[in-house]
Protein backbone atom coordinates (compact mmCIF):
# COMPACT_ATOMS: atom_id res chain seq x y z
CA UNK A 1 0.00 0.00 0.00
CA UNK A 2 1.38 3.36 -0.99
CA UNK A 3 0.76 5.92 1.74
CA UNK A 4 2.62 8.78 0.12
CA UNK A 5 0.55 11.92 -0.15
CA UNK A 6 -0.61 12.91 -3.57
CA UNK A 7 0.40 16.45 -4.46
CA UNK A 8 -2.74 17.08 -6.51
CA UNK A 9 -4.96 15.81 -3.77
CA UNK A 10 -3.15 18.29 -1.52
CA UNK A 11 -3.81 21.34 -3.67
CA UNK A 12 -7.41 20.31 -4.39
CA UNK A 13 -8.41 21.57 -0.92
CA UNK A 14 -9.28 25.33 -0.79
CA UNK A 15 -7.84 25.84 2.71
CA UNK A 16 -4.56 24.29 1.66
CA UNK A 17 -4.42 26.47 -1.44
CA UNK A 18 -5.01 29.51 0.78
CA UNK A 19 -2.18 28.40 3.09
CA UNK A 20 0.18 28.09 0.12
CA UNK A 21 -0.75 31.60 -1.04
CA UNK A 22 -0.13 32.99 2.45
CA UNK A 23 3.21 31.30 2.93
CA UNK A 24 4.29 32.20 -0.61
CA UNK A 25 4.58 35.84 0.44
CA UNK A 26 6.58 35.23 3.65
CA UNK A 27 7.76 32.41 5.91
CA UNK A 28 5.37 31.97 8.84
CA UNK A 29 4.90 29.96 12.02
CA UNK A 30 1.96 27.57 12.37
CA UNK A 31 0.38 29.98 14.83
CA UNK A 32 0.60 32.94 12.45
CA UNK A 33 -0.88 30.84 9.65
CA UNK A 34 -3.74 29.59 11.84
CA UNK A 35 -4.59 33.17 12.86
CA UNK A 36 -5.68 33.81 9.26
CA UNK A 37 -8.37 31.13 9.37
CA UNK A 38 -11.59 30.56 11.28
CA UNK A 39 -10.79 26.87 11.26
CA UNK A 40 -9.68 25.18 14.49
CA UNK A 41 -5.94 25.14 15.10
CA UNK A 42 -5.58 21.30 14.93
CA UNK A 43 -7.29 21.35 11.53
CA UNK A 44 -4.79 23.91 10.26
CA UNK A 45 -1.97 21.77 11.71
CA UNK A 46 -3.29 18.76 9.80
CA UNK A 47 -3.30 20.80 6.57
CA UNK A 48 0.28 21.91 7.26
CA UNK A 49 1.31 18.33 7.85
CA UNK A 50 -0.16 17.22 4.52
CA UNK A 51 1.49 20.09 2.63
CA UNK A 52 4.82 19.26 4.28
CA UNK A 53 4.53 15.54 3.55
CA UNK A 54 4.03 16.17 -0.13
CA UNK A 55 6.94 18.59 -0.09
CA UNK A 56 5.02 21.73 -1.06
CA UNK A 57 6.06 23.30 2.27
CA UNK A 58 9.34 23.02 4.10
CA UNK A 59 9.87 23.39 7.84
CA UNK A 60 12.73 25.38 9.29
CA UNK A 61 13.57 25.55 12.98
CA UNK A 62 14.62 29.01 14.19
CA UNK A 63 15.17 29.02 17.94
CA UNK A 64 12.04 27.56 19.51
CA UNK A 65 9.83 28.34 16.54
CA UNK A 66 9.18 26.28 13.44
CA UNK A 67 8.73 28.39 10.32
CA UNK A 68 7.05 27.19 7.16
CA UNK A 69 8.19 28.26 3.76
CA UNK A 70 7.28 27.38 0.20
CA UNK A 71 9.26 24.72 -1.61
CA UNK A 72 9.62 26.61 -4.88
CA UNK A 73 11.03 23.62 -6.73
CA UNK A 74 8.05 21.43 -5.92
CA UNK A 75 5.60 24.21 -6.72
CA UNK A 76 7.20 24.64 -10.11
CA UNK A 77 6.84 20.93 -10.75
CA UNK A 78 3.12 21.21 -10.15
CA UNK A 79 2.86 24.36 -12.25
CA UNK A 80 4.65 22.65 -15.09
CA UNK A 81 2.11 19.83 -15.11
CA UNK A 82 4.93 17.34 -14.83
CA UNK A 83 3.57 15.89 -11.63
CA UNK A 84 0.45 14.26 -13.12
CA UNK A 85 2.60 12.79 -15.86
CA UNK A 86 5.11 11.52 -13.32
CA UNK A 87 2.30 10.13 -11.21
CA UNK A 88 0.87 8.27 -14.19
CA UNK A 89 4.21 6.54 -14.82
CA UNK A 90 4.73 5.96 -11.11
CA UNK A 91 1.35 4.19 -10.92
CA UNK A 92 2.18 2.10 -13.97
CA UNK A 93 5.58 1.12 -12.62
CA UNK A 94 4.14 0.34 -9.16
CA UNK A 95 1.75 -1.94 -10.96
CA UNK A 96 4.56 -3.56 -12.92
CA UNK A 97 6.45 -4.17 -9.68
CA UNK A 98 3.44 -5.77 -7.97
CA UNK A 99 2.69 -8.00 -10.96
CA UNK A 100 6.29 -9.15 -11.31
CA UNK A 101 6.64 -9.90 -7.60
CA UNK A 102 3.67 -12.27 -7.92
CA UNK A 103 5.10 -13.68 -11.13
CA UNK A 104 8.36 -14.39 -9.34
CA UNK A 105 6.70 -16.21 -6.43
CA UNK A 106 4.66 -18.37 -8.83
CA UNK A 107 7.81 -19.65 -10.55
CA UNK B 1 9.55 14.72 9.08
CA UNK B 2 11.71 13.57 6.21
CA UNK B 3 10.05 13.75 2.81
CA UNK B 4 9.98 10.49 0.92
CA UNK B 5 11.98 10.40 -2.27
CA UNK B 6 10.03 9.52 -5.38
CA UNK B 7 10.77 6.16 -6.95
CA UNK B 8 9.89 7.50 -10.37
CA UNK B 9 11.43 10.76 -11.56
CA UNK B 10 10.74 12.77 -14.69
CA UNK B 11 13.23 15.26 -16.06
CA UNK B 12 12.10 17.67 -18.73
CA UNK B 13 14.54 20.53 -19.16
CA UNK B 14 13.18 23.78 -20.52
CA UNK B 15 13.62 24.17 -24.24
CA UNK B 16 14.68 20.56 -24.88
CA UNK B 17 12.73 18.09 -26.98
CA UNK B 18 13.47 15.14 -24.75
CA UNK B 19 12.13 13.64 -21.58
CA UNK B 20 13.90 11.33 -19.16
CA UNK B 21 11.91 8.98 -16.96
CA UNK B 22 13.87 7.03 -14.35
CA UNK B 23 12.58 4.36 -12.04
CA UNK B 24 14.18 2.10 -9.49
CA UNK B 25 12.48 -1.30 -9.02
CA UNK B 26 12.58 -3.79 -6.17
CA UNK B 27 12.92 -6.47 -8.82
CA UNK B 28 15.81 -8.45 -10.28
CA UNK B 29 16.86 -7.11 -13.69
CA UNK B 30 15.56 -10.21 -15.53
CA UNK B 31 12.07 -9.83 -14.08
CA UNK B 32 11.95 -6.15 -14.97
CA UNK B 33 12.94 -6.95 -18.53
CA UNK B 34 10.36 -9.75 -18.76
CA UNK B 35 7.67 -7.20 -17.91
CA UNK B 36 8.55 -5.43 -21.17
CA UNK B 37 8.69 -8.56 -23.29
CA UNK B 38 5.79 -10.85 -22.34
CA UNK B 39 2.62 -9.55 -24.05
CA UNK B 40 0.22 -10.75 -21.33
CA UNK B 41 2.29 -8.99 -18.67
CA UNK B 42 2.64 -5.77 -20.68
CA UNK B 43 -1.16 -5.79 -20.97
CA UNK B 44 -1.56 -5.92 -17.22
CA UNK B 45 0.65 -3.05 -16.17
CA UNK B 46 0.13 -0.79 -19.20
CA UNK B 47 -3.62 -1.27 -19.02
CA UNK B 48 -3.99 -1.84 -22.73
CA UNK B 49 -4.51 -4.75 -25.07
CA UNK B 50 -1.38 -5.94 -26.88
CA UNK B 51 -2.34 -6.82 -30.46
CA UNK B 52 1.22 -7.53 -31.47
CA UNK B 53 4.63 -7.46 -29.78
CA UNK B 54 7.63 -8.84 -31.62
CA UNK B 55 10.48 -8.36 -29.16
CA UNK B 56 13.39 -8.49 -31.56
CA UNK B 57 15.43 -6.26 -33.84
CA UNK B 58 13.19 -4.96 -36.66
CA UNK B 59 10.12 -6.26 -34.85
CA UNK B 60 7.02 -4.16 -34.32
CA UNK B 61 4.25 -3.74 -31.79
CA UNK B 62 0.69 -2.52 -31.56
CA UNK B 63 -1.39 -1.63 -28.49
CA UNK B 64 -5.11 -0.96 -28.37
CA UNK B 65 -7.55 0.03 -25.62
CA UNK B 66 -11.31 -0.21 -26.02
CA UNK B 67 -14.10 1.08 -23.78
CA UNK B 68 -16.80 -1.29 -22.42
CA UNK B 69 -18.83 -0.72 -25.62
CA UNK B 70 -15.97 -1.89 -27.79
CA UNK B 71 -15.02 1.55 -29.14
CA UNK B 72 -11.30 2.07 -29.61
CA UNK B 73 -10.15 4.84 -27.25
CA UNK B 74 -6.41 4.46 -27.65
CA UNK B 75 -4.18 2.85 -30.24
CA UNK B 76 -0.41 3.05 -30.48
CA UNK B 77 2.29 1.34 -32.49
CA UNK B 78 6.00 1.34 -33.13
CA UNK B 79 8.99 -0.53 -34.45
CA UNK B 80 11.91 -1.95 -32.53
CA UNK B 81 15.32 -0.88 -33.76
CA UNK B 82 17.51 -2.53 -31.19
CA UNK B 83 16.77 -5.35 -28.78
CA UNK B 84 19.42 -6.57 -26.34
CA UNK B 85 17.92 -8.77 -23.59
CA UNK B 86 18.31 -7.37 -20.06
CA UNK B 87 20.06 -4.29 -21.41
CA UNK B 88 18.43 -2.19 -24.01
CA UNK B 89 15.40 -1.59 -26.20
CA UNK B 90 15.41 1.19 -28.78
CA UNK B 91 12.03 1.72 -30.41
CA UNK B 92 9.63 4.24 -31.87
CA UNK B 93 6.27 5.01 -30.30
CA UNK B 94 3.33 6.65 -32.02
CA UNK B 95 -0.11 7.29 -30.63
CA UNK B 96 -2.50 6.91 -33.55
CA UNK B 97 -4.72 9.93 -34.27
CA UNK B 98 -2.79 11.92 -31.68
CA UNK B 99 -1.07 15.30 -32.06
CA UNK B 100 2.31 14.19 -30.69
CA UNK B 101 3.95 12.62 -33.71
CA UNK B 102 6.43 9.77 -33.60
CA UNK B 103 8.68 9.53 -30.58
CA UNK B 104 11.99 7.75 -30.31
CA UNK B 105 12.48 5.81 -27.07
CA UNK B 106 15.75 4.60 -25.59
CA UNK B 107 15.10 2.13 -22.78
CA UNK B 108 18.09 1.12 -20.69
CA UNK B 109 17.81 -1.61 -18.08
CA UNK B 110 20.40 -1.71 -15.36
CA UNK B 111 21.14 -4.19 -12.58
CA UNK B 112 21.64 -2.54 -9.18
CA UNK B 113 21.71 -5.53 -6.81
CA UNK B 114 20.41 -9.12 -7.03
CA UNK B 115 16.94 -7.83 -6.14
CA UNK B 116 16.88 -4.33 -7.55
CA UNK B 117 17.18 -2.72 -10.92
CA UNK B 118 16.74 0.58 -12.69
CA UNK B 119 15.09 1.68 -15.90
CA UNK B 120 16.12 4.82 -17.76
CA UNK B 121 13.70 5.78 -20.48
CA UNK B 122 14.75 8.64 -22.73
CA UNK B 123 12.07 9.86 -25.12
CA UNK B 124 12.92 12.20 -27.98
CA UNK B 125 10.14 14.21 -29.65
CA UNK B 126 10.15 15.91 -33.01
CA UNK B 127 9.89 19.33 -31.37
CA UNK B 128 9.92 21.04 -27.98
CA UNK B 129 6.29 22.02 -28.57
CA UNK B 130 5.24 18.38 -29.02
CA UNK B 131 6.97 17.35 -25.82
CA UNK B 132 5.39 20.16 -23.83
CA UNK B 133 1.98 19.33 -25.26
CA UNK B 134 2.27 15.74 -24.04
CA UNK B 135 3.28 16.88 -20.55
CA UNK B 136 0.21 19.09 -20.40
CA UNK B 137 -2.27 16.31 -21.14
CA UNK B 138 -5.09 16.80 -18.65
CA UNK B 139 -4.72 14.88 -15.44
CA UNK B 140 -8.10 13.29 -16.14
CA UNK B 141 -6.51 11.11 -18.76
CA UNK B 142 -4.08 9.68 -16.24
CA UNK B 143 -6.96 8.87 -13.94
CA UNK B 144 -8.90 7.18 -16.71
CA UNK B 145 -5.91 5.09 -17.66
CA UNK B 146 -5.39 3.98 -14.08
CA UNK B 147 -9.08 3.21 -13.80
CA UNK B 148 -9.16 1.16 -16.98
CA UNK B 149 -6.13 -0.75 -15.86
CA UNK B 150 -7.63 -1.50 -12.49
CA UNK B 151 -10.78 -2.79 -14.15
CA UNK B 152 -8.73 -4.97 -16.47
CA UNK B 153 -6.73 -6.53 -13.69
CA UNK B 154 -9.73 -7.10 -11.44
CA UNK B 155 -11.68 -8.76 -14.23
CA UNK B 156 -8.75 -11.09 -14.88
CA UNK B 157 -8.68 -12.18 -11.25
CA UNK B 158 -12.08 -13.85 -11.61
Amino acid sequence: MNLRRDVFQAIADPTRRAILLLVASQTMTAGAIAANFDTARPTVSKHLQILTECELLKQEQTGREIYYHINAKKMKEVADFIEPFRKMWDDRFNNLETIMKKYKSKK
Amino acid sequence: MKPMKHKTTVEAEDGKQELLITRQFDLPLELLFTAYVEPHIVEQWMGTKVLKLESKKHGSYQFETTDPNGNVVFRANGVIHEFIPNQKITRTFEMENGPFGVQLEFLEFEKLTEDSSRLNMLTVFRSVAQRDQLLQLPFAQGINMAHNRLQDIVSKLK
